[in-house]
């Protein structure tokens, strides 16, 4: 999240599209509540079902799923065409007008650059801007030259008229241009809207650009880095941010830096590509402090064995040829190219799209890990369970290792929530059995290897010898501990800047902030966005302080938001380019003439003066925010209409380049695909309520709540297949075939899509053949195996079934 | 947190005695309100601080842990959301208001268990068997499969043929400390939940 839970309260109006927060985020749904009793905010729910959250909207449009873009694109387009949008904040605070190359074009799907035999923008050179001598971007602050990144946006979007978004998304035209009115009234400095989201965007071959549509609207209407605005992840699991935010993700080191690749050979080419050197006059361009954070990591992961010498141990790091990601993963073990596989509390099986290709895939496997504090399908993918996972025991030579793991309750520690903020927990009570805590297995693992390596011998053992280990207890690390190094430290005595005869920081000393990190190996330090979260005051993690002195919803003294305690991100945006706020309501930081002052911390320099115009984006080369991505996408610097690839028709903007043009497919996914003649209805899954993921199936309550899988569906395509409420049903794609329950509503209706009725049936995702809910054959049997062209999230939210009635399972058992 | 609400009630009646009620003579009105109250089931558990194990809502919980009857062993008995946290002001989800039967669960894994090639069963081992037959396959497989240059003879040092998929539920420190493990081994198939 830009912002926060809490400041949804101070949004004018709330659009709630690619998630469900009133089911699937309930206690943070609490704020668009307030937001409404209190604010007098409106709520828009876009959704092919009417949700939860839709249930207790202002305002609900239907769309076709995988059609968001074309949708945001029409707002794009309205705002544009009627002047609604913040006229001062886009031409400040954007790259507007900044132009771009002669060469960018786009026609019939494609963007310039495409390479039709190697199916990949090769040459990206023309998405970018005109420079001058000096390396400076070329602008135009009168936005008459045609190749202003706005009028190519308005060529862009040109064609995604209301008629065009009602043939494409389904959506009824008024139903549209409400929506449109309601978003235009917050382009103005008075009123701001806010955008949650979840995996309703991200689950597409489009994902990435659904969300970066949303930001482009966001900056249009000047929402973002202003209280009640910006654009939202809500997500899923209690630390997935904080995973995130620690990489553990192929290409990615913590802190959102990046993993080498094979062709930067050595730490001087690998910085090459990372001098950020501004590129408008006096910008921050804060991305020029990389260095800093990429050595303080190594000397956190290597210790002394990282020197100036050995170029920070640059040699110990895998450099990557491609993306090893979760489908990459399964591609691999489904062509016998995995030996071993470590699951720590992630269940695969369910997790990762066509459930057949997945099990064959752990099939093949010599070995596998389960870390976990519960039964998982993974664990047990070999043991038959009759037509719920119809295996052969025998048949499967998978060794399968399950290690018992702790859970929240059972140990202490920080997570870091939705709104980055950094939260400590405390231990109650010791785990069941002989369970262990994650750290302690891991801790086993390495002094384990670390002594095999040392008495045998074998590849390349010097970065598992030398993994910095100083922990007080080699075999149980103390969180704390843990904490302190992801914060930092002086390696040495650092000097003060200001006068270097004195001390500022003695060795050993905690980092007070990121920006004392050090690219000569003085300092140490994990993840550069988590300094401050463990300073010489303390643990700021376990601050408890509910105290919210602006009344924004702050709280700046409860727990550590990062980076630096800031609590809305890009907040300079907050004030227009004179250092005033935009308006008294969403005053949030301003200029008082020597320093930016307000409730949050300023994301910016904080004595830098309005006067020197430097942007708000500081993280951007440039000081803006892009309309106009430049090549950070990798399939358009503008976002575009493209497809589910299971197709429900043919793109009626480009039929030709129906689907994303640059999605990776696999060879072995290449039949995959469903086509509309025998697959003829879209289908999307989602969550409920009372379940969370695969988990809460293994809790009695919960699974008497919900016991059962079942399916959602429209009165009018439950009457032409002669189904009814409580019919047993299967469901069928190009990859597999489950039987569910009916769920006939009136939630979920036919969309009248380029003429023709598109029937929409709705899968939940939590149940399986494990737990104590009645079992199913799990939703990712149904799936493809695709993701997004950016990040490779899979495309679960829009693919094409049948559906037919049928007879009960044969072995359906009692809830236990 | 050191205070129960019982005693809360007694603080409470002291603060009446000084006040202007306790002037007015209702000095003995906090003891009585006091004395009536049936003991608070929870007043002998012990409160702590945790965070709820499910979204990134992260709403604030209080977990009561006592000890069992049976084995004298601290066990949690109660769970509800801390009305002190900003973020849940209290409240709980389905899931999180039941998170007590998450805890309890009769699926919780509690021993390290083996299944052999071929087999249809998982069989109990000991965290030594279980920790020393993971270093060794781990070992084998990299010993066997690590690519210290790639066809050009560039230094690529990694180890393709093992992936690692990381808990989005661990703690920051659990994460970190796996980061850093399973990359030092050159593992480049490391994922978590955020992708998909």
């Amino acid at each position: 999240m830009t912002n926060s839970w809490n400041d949804i309260k101070n949004a004018d109006v709330v659009i709630i599209m690619g998630g469900n927060a009133a089911e699937a985020h309930p206690c943070g749904f609490k704020w668009v509540t307030e937001a409404k009793a209190n604010n007098a905010a409106k709520l828009i729910v876009v959704d092919p079902r009417f949700t939860r959250s839709a249930s207790v909207s202002d305002l609900y449009a239907p769309l076709r799923p995988g059609t968001d873009i074309a949708f945001l694109s029409g707002v794009m387009r309205y705002l544009l065409a009627n002047g609604k949008i913040h006229q001062e904040y886009v031409k400040a605070f954007t790259n507007a007008s900044y132009i771009v190359k002669e060469g960018y074009g786009f026609q019939d799907g494609l963007f310039a650059g495409y390479d039709e035999a190697r199916k990949n923008y090769v040459d990206r050179s023309s998405w970018d801007y005109e420079f001058d001598e000096q390396g400076m971007a070329k602008v135009d602050d009168t936005l008459q030259n045609p190749r202003c990144a706005i009028n190519l946006l308005k060529a862009h979007v040109e064609r995604y008229t209301a008629e065009m978004v009602e043939r494409i998304c389904g959506t009824p035209k008024d139903k549209f241009l409400k929506v449109c009115e309601l978003i235009a009234t917050t382009a103005n400095g008075e009123r701001s809207m806010t955008s949650l989201y979840a995996l309703g965007w991200t689950q597409h071959t489009t994902g990435a650009q659904n969300i970066r549509a949303m930001a482009m609207i966001q900056l249009l209407l000047g929402n973002m880095g202003v209280p009640g605005g910006g654009v939202n992840a809500l997500r899923g699991h209690s630390n997935v941010q904080g995973i995130t935010d620690l990489a553990l993700l192929s290409t990615s080191t913590p802190g959102y830096l990046v993993l080498p690749t094979e062709k930067e050979t050595t730490y001087a080419d690998y910085m090459k590509l990372r001098g950020f050197k501004p590129i408008r006059p006096g910008q921050t361009s804060f991305w020029q402090n990389y260095g800093k954070f990429f050595v303080s990591q190594q000397k956190s992961l290597f210790g002394a064995a990282a020197t100036k010498d050995n170029d920070w141990a640059y040699d110990y790091l895998p450099k990557f040829d491609v993306s090893y990601d979760v489908l990459k993963m399964v591609d691999m073990m489904a062509g016998g190219q995995m030996n071993g596989l470590f699951c720590q509390g992630l269940n695969i099986l369910m997790a990762a799209p066509n459930k057949a290709k997945v099990a064959t895939g752990l099939a093949k496997l010599k070995w596998l890990v389960i870390i976990d504090p519960l039964e998982t399908e993974t664990a047990h993918f070999w043991e038959n369970h009759g037509e719920f996972n119809n295996v052969d025991p025998k048949a499967i030579q998978t060794e399968v290792i399950q290690l018992p793991a702790t859970a929240y309750a059972e140990e202490e520690g920080s997570a870091t929530n939705s709104s980055r903020v950094i939260q400590w927990h405390w231990k109650a009570v010791d785990g069941p059995g002989e369970s262990r805590g994650d750290i302690q297995i891991i801790a086993d693992l390495q002094r384990r290897l670390r002594a095999l390596y040392t008495k045998e011998g074998g590849a390349f053992p010097d970065p598992i010898l030398n993994t910095a280990w100083s922990y007080a207890n080699p075999d149980l690390p103390e969180p704390a501990e843990l904490l302190k190094e992801l914060n930092g430290y002086a390696v040495e005595d650092l000097p003060d800047p200001a006068d270097p005869a004195k001390t500022m920081l003695k060795a050993g000393q905690l980092l007070p902030a990121f920006a004392v990190m050090r690219d000569d190996g003085k300092t140490s330090g994990g993840c550069w966005i988590y300094t401050g979260v463990y300073t010489e005051a303390g643990n700021m993690a376990m601050r408890r302080d509910a105290a919210d002195p602006t009344g924004l919803g702050i709280h700046p003294n409860w727990g550590f938001a990062w980076p630096a305690n800031r609590r809305i991100l890009y907040n300079r945006a907050s004030a227009d380019p004179t250092g005033k706020p935009w308006s008294e309501r969403k005053k949030y930081i301003s200029w008082n003439g020597t320093r930016w002052i307000g409730g949050d911390v300023p994301d910016y320099a904080p004595t830098i003066a309005p006067d020197k115009s430097v942007g708000p984006f500081i993280m951007n080369q440039e000081g803006t925010a892009r309309l106009f991505a430049r090549t950070a996408m990798p399939d358009g610097p503008f976002p575009e209409h493209y497809e589910p690839m299971d197709a429900f028709l043919a793109n009626p903007l480009h039929p030709k380049v129906s689907s994303n043009p640059v999605v990776r497919v696999f060879a072995a996914d290449a039949k995959s695909f469903g086509t509309p003649d025998k697959f003829p209805i879209v289908a999307t899954s989602y969550r409920l309520a009372e379940h969370f993921h695969y988990w809460t199936k293994n809790v009695h309550d919960n699974a008497v709540l919900q016991p059962e899988m079942f399916v959602e569906m429209g009165e009018r395509l439950a009457k032409a297949k002669g189904i009814q409420n409580g019919d047993w049903v299967e469901i069928s794609s190009q990859r597999g075939a489950i039987k569910a329950k009916a769920s006939v509503s009136k939630r979920i209706r036919p969309i009248m899509v380029d003429g023709k009725p598109c029937d929409i049936v709705g899968l939940p995702i939590h149940f399986g053949f494990i737990g104590l809910a009645r079992k199913s054959q799990p939703v990712n049997t149904l799936t493809p195996s695709v993701g997004d062209a950016s990040v490779n999230t899979p495309e679960y939210k829009a693919f094409l079934v049948d559906v037919k009635k049928t007879t009960p399972p044969a072995s359906q058992p009692a809830v236990a | 947190m050191a205070v129960s609400r019982r005693q809360f009630m007694k603080v409470s009646a002291a603060g009446l005695a000084a006040s202007s009620v306790g002037a007015l003579g209702f000095l003995e009105a906090g003891d009585v309100l006091a004395a009536g109250v049936r003991p608070f089931r929870l007043e002998k558990a012990t409160e702590t601080r945790n965070t709820c194990p499910y979204c990134a809502v992260s709403c604030g919980v209080l977990v009561y842990s006592a000890a069992d009857a049976k084995d004298g062993k601290a066990k949690v008995v109660h769970i509800e959301g801390d009305s002190d946290n900003p973020i849940n002001r209290g409240t709980l989800c389905p899931r999180g208001a039941a998170s007590l039967g998450f805890v309890h669960s009769v699926n919780r894994l509690k021993y390290p268990m083996h299944r052999k090639p071929g087999s249809d069963k998982f069989e109990r081992v000991s965290w030594d068997f279980a920790m020393e037959r993971i270093a060794k396959l781990a070992k084998q497989d990299r010993d066997k499969n690590f690519v210290a240059k790639n066809r050009d003879g560039v230094t690529v040092n990694r180890w393709l043929s093992t992936g690692f998929l990381g808990g989005s539920s661990c703690s920051n420190e659990a994460g970190y400390l796996t980061y850093k493990v399973v990359r030092s081994t050159g593992i480049l198939a490391l994922e978590n939940q955020a992708r998909i």
